[in-house]
């Protein structure tokens, strides 16, 4: 099944249990039409959380560019003694 | 049955003069010792800064048999230089990297030791995995990153952590179905194939990998590529 169907059947889901809570009135009306407003908003602070956490979780490497300096000073070593043209950037 | 694997490396580069020679050495110093057979595809778009002319004096040095140079005659995509290198690769797994070394070769044993163990049709570099990382990047560059990124999990959820991500292994049947398939450009290409993929059920594998930005030259990251960014998300929702 296509994605974007997958997701479609979701809300579908989701719209039809937000519809039955509307009619089996076991909430007051007033709150169940907000809901969806809930759900959306929850969704939007849910994806900002993720991205701060992920933020602040960042792997970082710095130790790496050391060693890649490294690497590239052995590779220059070598090429250059055989005969490779690694010129001067 | 013993089958030996081979491993096809494609880089396809385009005013690389110095850094290619540094990949291939190092690609050399990583793979020769552990006795893999291995060829590297350098599909060079014409490249005006004399790459190709160092590439024969690498050829000269490793031998014609380890390095293939397979030019075009000019800038005509990734995608279709993955396909052009494919077109030569005679090894059964295809593995395709940048050439500008913010892909280190020193990850390549990891990720032909995660495809032995898993028996995975796709191994992809992570950034965002333990054991990973990146440097180079300032806070902005991070932020857009991670938004994006948690953006793309919600909409698509791929089943791999680094969808951008261009240091992967492919087992090369499974490299020509998936490509041919793709109609995307620059990174969102990359994004298609590893959606695509997933979608098709490919058992797909990650191996965290380091990631150094750009140490000769510098990458863009503008307003441009985000409205692209955003294009190819809704692309792939709506035809993946």
């Amino acid at each position: 099944m296509k994605h974007v169907l997958k997701i479609f059947s979701l809300l579908l889901v989701i719209s039809a249990l937000w519809i039955g809570l509307l009619q089996a009135s076991i909430m007051p009306q007033s709150h169940t039409w907000l809901l969806p407003i809930y759900f959306i908003v929850s969704l939007g602070c849910y994806g900002l959380l993720m991205v701060g956490v992920g933020l602040m979780r960042f792997p970082t490497c710095p130790q790496e560019a050391l060693l890649l300096q490294q690497d590239i000073a052995e590779a220059k070593g070598f090429l250059k003694q055989s005969g490779v043209d690694v010129g001067c950037k | 049955m013993e089958q030996k694997n081979k491993y096809s490396i494609i880089v396809p580069t385009y005013n690389e003069r110095l850094n290619i020679a540094l990949i291939v050495y190092l690609i050399f110093k990583h793979l020769r010792s552990r006795d893999v057979d291995f060829e590297i595809i350098v599909v060079d778009d014409g490249s005006p800064d004399g790459t190709q002319e160092v590439v024969k004096q690498l050829q000269k040095l490793y031998g014609e048999d380890h390095i293939l140079l397979r030019p075009r005659p000019k800038k005509l995509g990734l995608g279709t230089a993955y396909i052009h290198g494919l077109k030569h690769a005679s090894g059964n797994f295809v593995v395709i990297m940048d050439a500008d070394l913010s892909h280190h070769p020193k990850y390549l044993p990891s990720f032909i030791k995660k495809q032995l163990e898993t028996g995975a049709s796709i191994v992809t570099g992570t950034r965002y995995s333990k054991g990973g990382g990146v440097h180079g990047w300032n806070l902005m560059r991070k932020l857009t990153s991670r938004g994006a990124n948690v953006l793309a999990q919600t909409l698509l959820w791929p089943g791999v952590s680094d969808l951008t991500g261009s240091f992967r292994l492919y087992r090369k049947s499974v490299l020509e179905d998936v490509i041919s398939s793709c109609v995307s450009k620059g990174y969102v290409f990359q994004m298609e194939m590893i959606v695509r993929a997933s979608r098709e059920g490919y058992h797909i594998e990650e191996v965290p990998i380091t990631f150094v930005d750009r140490v000769f030259g510098s990458s863009k990251l503008g307003g441009s590529e985000i409205v692209e960014y955003l294009k190819g998300l809704v692309y792939l929702l709506v035809t993946t």
